[in-house]
């Protein structure tokens, strides 16, 4: 993908925390993106579990936090859940980016609901890995083709009986979009296949990761209970 | 049982708390059961003032030391533990016996205090006059429970030890038995002392005293047995998981890392098996419970066809293939010609666009409308300049589809990629 070096001309800096129970991961994730001259990205601090997390995070207001979903002491869950007034500051808000080897649906649900900007697999290479980074420094959404996946699969149940408010179900436009990105397109390509600019593509997205923040409780339980994933 | 709930409160072990903690009755350096040891390593108490606390609480608190003692002794497990240092008169050696040891501060003021404690006790039993002859046989009662129940838990900790000979099973035996003479002997004398009246209800109060001697003296053993079982069974069943795991991880993860260790020059094949045993083993843990962990014959629905398909591509072309699926439903023949036509173009993808990433592979089940999308980034062709006599695309896979009333769209850019749509209506009947 070469959109990443669209915001990543070397103007602009970003702070970043990693938080990953696996050392050998952190390293890795370090080597390729932490490199600050070329990337844009300071690593400002890295943590192992919960408790490490939630201090590192507070100490150093990273910008951005790339966030493990399964870690020793409650998961990316409690880390999120903790860290709330964090994400809701006025100034410099921080903001998480879920990094995961799981595809599993109900981890992957699961942060997104307790507030992550987006989630992504650990296959990503590095060059979208700081991409990624960015856009949720913007406050955009980013989705791998897995998550957004999982978002139509968990709205389509919703499909059939309106009962829901408006705000419960996503737009055909929103749905297109997400079809896209489970594709496997890039943000980039998905504007021009529907003609219209990236950042419609892109408050297309937010506007799904609100609504699955902050709506269709109802239907995303019993789509989970059908799933036997509560 | 009073005696349950008069136990369960002053320890409650709140699993919040202290998880790891956890109350144990202390097997070396006890006086009775190892209560007040137990207690005190778990209280961080001096063991006197445990056994003090108890002793008032016998004397001036109408036997509630007692019943409270006796409660911790059924129902709170046998164990390591305790405080550590050795405050007893007798010591226990590694083999299991016992010698006296030389008296200590602490043990010498306990005795004292316990002669004392037995003294006034005693007296105040004479100061009740009437009730004064039903001492003794309570007292004979006592000792007989008290000898059968330690009984129980020598026999515990001889299981520990796995060193219970002829001589020394011998023995508990004959300690067992005496607690039952005793027994026997303190409720016959209760029945006599009770009086010459022999009236029904005299029998029936024997009969019960009876009765409840036996449960005394069985209860100790029942409870350890069961107490027992369930350990036993909790460990076999741990030990059957631990041994289902390893065997798993041995057969194919060692299996997989062996022959990647052999071709670590061949970066496409170590891929290879990296992602096939990624597979097998995300398989293997996720997979919910119930649907056959094993390798599935032929799959029933869409999903799993999807997933096959690409996961056969995978290892046969050395190519990863990120799969998404929405929605599910069965395969019928009209889908199964999808798949097929799904599983030529992952072939085409892969071993034409390899280079340019993994291969996308999108499944959609939406209503009646199945979809299917293979992608991948390589170079593209063009459809048109493909020679007449090459029938891949052509046949495999349009042709396919059109023959099962299905469409396929071929969408392709130079540096673009190519990107196959296959669509297809499903069988009415199937809702």
């Amino acid at each position: 993908m070469t959109e990443g070096s669209a915001v990543n001309d070397g103007s602009r800096r970003v702070r970043v925390v990693l938080v990953d129970d696996h050392r050998m991961f952190r390293t890795g994730v370090q080597a390729e993106i932490g490199e600050t001259s070329r990337t844009g990205v300071e690593v400002v601090g890295e943590a192992a579990d919960v408790d490490q997390a939630v201090t590192v995070i507070t100490a150093t207001r990273p910008e951005v936090v790339l966030l493990d979903v399964h870690l020793p002491g409650g998961g990316g869950v409690e880390v999120l859940r903790r860290c709330a007034p964090l994400m809701a500051a006025a100034e410099n808000p921080v903001r998480f980016l879920a990094l995961s080897v799981s595809d599993a649906a109900e981890d992957v649900i699961g942060v997104i609901r307790g507030g992550a900007r987006g989630y992504v697999t650990k296959t990503i290479t590095g060059t979208d890995l700081v991409d990624s980074v960015f856009r949720v420094q913007d406050g955009d959404a980013v989705f791998s083709p897995r998550l957004a996946g999982f978002v139509l699969d968990a709205f389509a149940s919703t499909d059939a009986p309106p009962v829901d408010e408006d705000l419960d179900r996503l737009t055909q436009r929103e749905r297109e979009v997400l079809r896209l990105i489970a594709r496997g397109y890039a943000y980039k390509e998905i504007a021009k296949q529907l003609f219209i600019s990236v950042k419609t593509v892109e408050s297309h997205v937010s506007a799904v990761l609100r609504k699955l923040q902050l709506s269709n409780r109802h239907e995303l339980t019993r789509w989970a209970t059908a799933r036997r994933l509560v | 049982m009073p005696a349950a709930a008069a136990a369960r409160t002053p320890h409650a072990p709140d699993p919040d708390d202290v998880p790891q903690r956890r109350l144990y009755r202390s097997a070396d350096g006890r006086m009775l059961g190892g209560v007040a040891r137990g207690l005190a390593g778990h209280l961080g108490l001096p063991v006197l003032w445990v056994r003090l606390a108890f002793l008032a609480m016998f004397m001036w608190g109408d036997g509630l030391g007692v019943l409270l003692y006796a409660a911790f002794w059924v129902f709170v497990p046998l164990g390591v533990g305790g405080s550590t240092g050795h405050h007893s008169f007798f010591e226990t050696l590694a083999d299991g016996s016992r010698r006296l040891r030389k008296p200590d501060k602490g043990a010498v003021s306990g005795l004292i205090a316990l002669a004392v404690g037995a003294g006034i006790f005693i007296s105040q039993l004479r100061v009740g006059g009437a009730n004064g002859r039903y001492v003794w046989p309570t007292l004979l009662v006592g000792a007989g429970v008290v000898l059968v129940w330690r009984q129980a838990d020598n026999a515990r900790r001889a299981g520990w030890n796995s060193a219970a000979d002829r001589q020394k099973r011998l023995l508990q035996a004959a300690r067992a038995l005496a607690g039952v003479v005793l027994v026997g002997v303190g409720l016959t004398v209760f029945i006599v002392v009770r009086g010459s009246a022999a009236q029904l209800g005299n029998l029936l109060t024997a009969v019960l005293a009876v009765l409840v001697g036996i449960a005394l003296l069985a209860g100790p053993w029942l409870i350890r047995m069961t107490q027992d079982l369930s350990e036993e069974r909790l460990m076999r069943i741990r030990a059957q998981e631990r041994a289902e795991v390893a065997a798993h991880v041995h057969d194919s993860v060692l299996h997989t890392l062996t022959l990647i260790q052999r071709n670590a020059e061949d970066v496409g094949e170590v891929r290879r098996l990296a992602r096939a045993q990624e597979r097998e083993l995300r398989n293997w843990l996720y997979k919910p419970e119930g649907t056959g962990k094993d390798e599935a014959e032929e799959p029933a629905t869409l999903a799993e066809a999807v997933k096959k398909a690409a996961a056969e591509v995978e290892d046969h072309h050395g190519v990863p293939i990120e799969v998404v699926v929405v929605g599910d439903c069965p395969l019928d023949e009209k889908l199964g010609a999808q798949m097929q036509a799904a599983r030529e173009a992952m072939v085409n993808a892969a071993k034409y666009g390899g280079e340019g990433g993994p291969v996308q592979v999108y499944a959609e089940v939406e209503g009646r409308t199945v979809f299917v999308s293979v992608r991948d980034r390589g170079p593209g062709f063009d459809i048109d300049a493909v020679p007449g006599d090459r029938m891949g695309v052509r046949e495999s896979i349009i042709g396919r589809m059109q023959r099962n009333g299905g469409t396929a769209r071929l969408r392709s850019a130079p540096d673009g990629g190519t990107e196959v749509e296959l669509e297809m209506e499903r069988v009415a009947n199937a809702a």
